[in-house]
């Protein structure tokens, strides 16, 4: 119990503890969160007829937001496997990253669709017993649950390993392994949930594909690992932590394959739809080349496949993917590119035209950007503050020393605490590997 | 309606814990979160006529078919007195239940039908829509003759006169499906078909996530983005739980069969007001009533039959 306490009071000390970089980047976020937290106020005040949004176009770019986020939360699994079922040690190193890229990821995930609701007063009628949840039937329903069961994973299982680290012992394998099964699974299902969300609608042709699914999974195995591979070079770059180069190789060609995937199966699409344009094809046919001078999506869209496009011709090509630079450009087209095809790309036409044919431009209010961009900081808020209290248990500088000297003195006399960690600081250096950059 | 009393044991001594949770710690909990304390503290100041007792009890306000009739006296309670406190109107709030032995058919005839719109005026007066969000129930489409593509359609004609040469007009709204998509869409199970075939929300219990209008095929949903202002001199105060009762803002709302005149045996607003008599209305289990006849005799057809959503709203032509 007490080492319980210690974890926490240890974890909190360690957030507060850093170098001038390291505060402007907090200071930095919270005013980020600060104005998006001004804007919703203003949103919970006048209602949501402050954003973009119409009975034509009712879901906008917090849904976009909310979809493109679940695909980043599923990508963590992509480093789940190769750690615990392939057994890579270099990887199993820098797992606990990917697990705090799902766990900021579902937390924003569940802020967008927070702050997308007409009534969030009333979030307690899906509770079990106190509200009605219409599940199986709805898949919204099965979102939520699939959603808040990902978080309960990917908090759970790095916590138990983390907190086994910090007490100096060696994580149990019968006690995380089917955790780690289930989560693998569940990586799986929250973003083939998320796909039935809108594939099950039969009032929107442009969603109701069966390709919608295996589409959704293939661009979160593109952004998703992209973002990991951007966050890990960006604490290689930081922190005392440092990542191996075969890592970010690995998630090079996991990125790789999976572009290629999205590429291949948008092609699919795109000969379904054009090959002998249909009525219900008219929602295609609005994102790429605009109807009747509607065509607020068009350079979006082109934009993204543009991006997508040179990302593939980057990563396909060895000799380019090997040069960090090239990559990292790479990773960033990806990222932007899925961002716009999966968001804005999949959620608008899928109301334009609305099912009784009426063509509506949306685009997103003030509010609706400074809010996104609030949740989208207090994700990275979520995602640094993780990673700075598990970076230094994972590295064997944050270890538990009974007595209460832990902190000032982590490596300590009390050797016994955390045998198998021999890279231990100096008793008078404090336990806050970030900011000494070389 | 399936008026559930709920019994309860659960509130009893055993599971104090519970109740706790339920009338303090989720209170403070949800008070907390989404800003609710400040719009409480006004409301403790202004303290006039159980404003506060009101804003608390609609928040804690049970599923309609869950509530007791005690309950559901209650909530009525609360929607007349802020009614009265908020538009200063007296409103009257019936939960008329479903008549036996009928269900609800509607059918148009396209051919009668010359666009004038008195049918989207009346329903506006009638079931109290926001003025100024303009909400409508119904929405009317100019189709060129020869085409029936609803992309070719549109939807806001405004010529001097109707009907125009070479035009056909049909009216859109909700068909009240007997497979509503919208009703498996709703997470929790705020919106319903009732044993009469009408599709109603519950206003106190939408979250308002909108996802029903994603479902809906037919674009028959409305969403009050905009607390719903009525001038108070054209508030309908005949009204229905279910039906044209105040609405708040950010919940979804639609047609529904005008439930606050059809349970008492009066026809929708919306036909009463076609000065063409294109819309027949009526008991599809009476085999002597109006709709029986047209589905009989007219060659009739309903629209996106494909997606197996069952409308109970057809379309006929002479």
């Amino acid at each position: 119990m007490g080492s319980l306490v210690a974890f926490f009071a240890d974890g909190i000390k360690q957030v507060f503890r850093g170098d001038r970089l390291y505060w402007a980047w907090l200071v930095g976020l919270v005013a980020v969160i600060a104005n998006g937290a001004y804007y919703y106020g203003q949103q919970l005040q006048q209602g949501l007829i402050v954003t973009g949004l119409s009975d034509q176009v009712s879901w906008g770019v917090y849904i976009a937001n909310f979809t493109y986020l679940v695909g980043v939360a599923a990508a963590a699994v992509m480093l789940v496997i190769p750690a615990y079922i392939f057994d890579r040690e270099d990887i199993k190193h820098v797992v606990l990253i990917g697990e705090g890229v799902a766990v900021a990821a579902v937390t924003m995930t569940i802020l967008f669709v927070t702050v997308d609701l007409g009534r969030p007063d009333r979030i307690w009628h899906m509770l079990p017993l106190l509200g009605r949840f219409n599940f199986p039937q709805s898949m919204l329903a099965w979102d939520v649950l699939v959603l808040t069961g990902y978080l309960f994973l990917n908090l759970t299982i790095p916590f138990y390993m983390l907190f086994v680290k910090y007490r100096g012992g060696e994580p149990n394998f019968a006690v995380y392994f089917p955790g780690v099964l289930i989560s693998i699974f569940w990586a799986i299902s929250i973003h083939t949930v998320t796909a039935f969300l809108f594939s099950s609608n039969v009032a929107r042709p442009f969603w109701n594909t069966a390709i919608l699914g295996p589409r959704f999974l293939a661009s979160a195995f593109t952004s998703g690992p992209a973002l990991i591979v951007l966050a890990l070079q960006v604490i290689d770059r930081f922190t005392a932590f440092k990542v191996h180069r075969p890592v970010i190789d690995f998630m090079a060609l996991i990125i790789t394959v999976s572009l290629q995937i999205n590429l291949f199966l948008l092609g699919v699409e795109f000969f379904t739809e054009f090959y002998f344009p249909t009525e219900k094809g008219i929602a295609s046919h609005y994102l790429f080349f605009g109807v009747n001078g509607f065509n607020a999506l068009v350079p979006w869209i082109w934009t993204a496949f543009g991006f997508n496009v040179v990302a593939a011709f980057i990563l396909t090509i060895h000799p380019l993917r090997a040069r960090r630079a090239l990559l990292n450009v790479a990773c960033a087209l990806a990222i932007v590119g899925v961002w716009i095809e999966k968001g804005m790309g999949l959620i608008i036409p899928g109301f334009v035209p609305t099912p009784i044919g009426e063509m509506f431009n949306y685009s997103p209010s003030q509010v609706e950007v400074f809010v996104s961009l609030g949740i989208w900081a207090a994700g990275l808020l979520v995602f640094t503050i993780l990673t700075k209290i598990a970076l230094p248990i994972e590295l064997g500088t944050l270890v538990w020393v009974p007595g209460g000297t832990r902190s000032r003195y982590p490596g300590g006399p009390h050797g016994a605490a955390s045998p198998g960690h021999p890279q231990r600081p100096q008793p008078q250096q404090p336990a806050a590997p970030e900011g000494e950059r070389p | 309606m399936s008026m559930r009393p709920e019994t309860q044991p659960a509130e009893r001594s055993g599971w104090s814990r519970r109740s706790l949770l339920k009338r303090g710690g989720m209170l403070t909990f949800l008070a907390g979160l989404f800003g609710a304390v400040p719009a409480v503290a006004q409301k403790v100041a202004e303290a006039d006529d159980h404003a506060l007792s009101d804003a608390v009890g609609a928040l804690f306000q049970k599923h309609y078919q869950k509530m007791t009739p005690e309950e559901v006296q209650e909530a009525i309670a609360r929607i007349t007195r802020t009614a009265k406190r908020e538009q200063g109107v007296d409103i009257t709030v019936a939960t008329d239940p479903p008549l036996q032995g009928v269900i609800f058919g509607y059918a148009l005839n396209i051919s009668k039908c010359k666009g004038v719109r008195r049918c989207v005026e009346a329903c506006v007066a009638e079931n109290n829509q926001g003025r100024e969000s303009q909400i409508q129930y119904i929405r009317v489409l100019e189709l060129e003759k020869g085409d029936m593509n609803l992309n070719d359609a549109d939807h806001y004609f405004a010529p001097e006169l109707v009907p125009q040469p070479g035009k056909f007009y049909m009216p859109i709204q909700c068909l009240q499906c007997d497979n509503p998509p919208c009703v498996i869409a709703c997470p929790v199970q705020a919106t319903w078909k009732e044993p009469d075939g009408i599709v109603v929300v519950d206003y106190n219990w939408c979250i308002g996530c909108r996802y029903c209008m994603a479902a809906c095929p037919y674009w028959a949903r409305r969403f009050n983005f905009s607390q719903p202002k009525i001038p108070k001199e054209q508030v309908n105060t005949d009204t229905h739980y279910l039906g044209n009762r105040p609405r708040p803002r950010g919940v979804v709302e639609k047609c529904h069969f005008c439930i606050q005149r059809t349970r008492k045996g009066r026809l929708p607003a919306c036909l009463e007001a076609c000065p063409t008599g294109a819309r027949v209305f009526g008991n599809i289990l009476d085999p002597n009533s109006d709709i029986r006849y047209v589905l009989e005799n007219k060659t009739v057809f309903r629209l996106k039959e494909e997606l197996g959503t069952e409308p109970k709203f057809w379309y006929y032509t002479d």
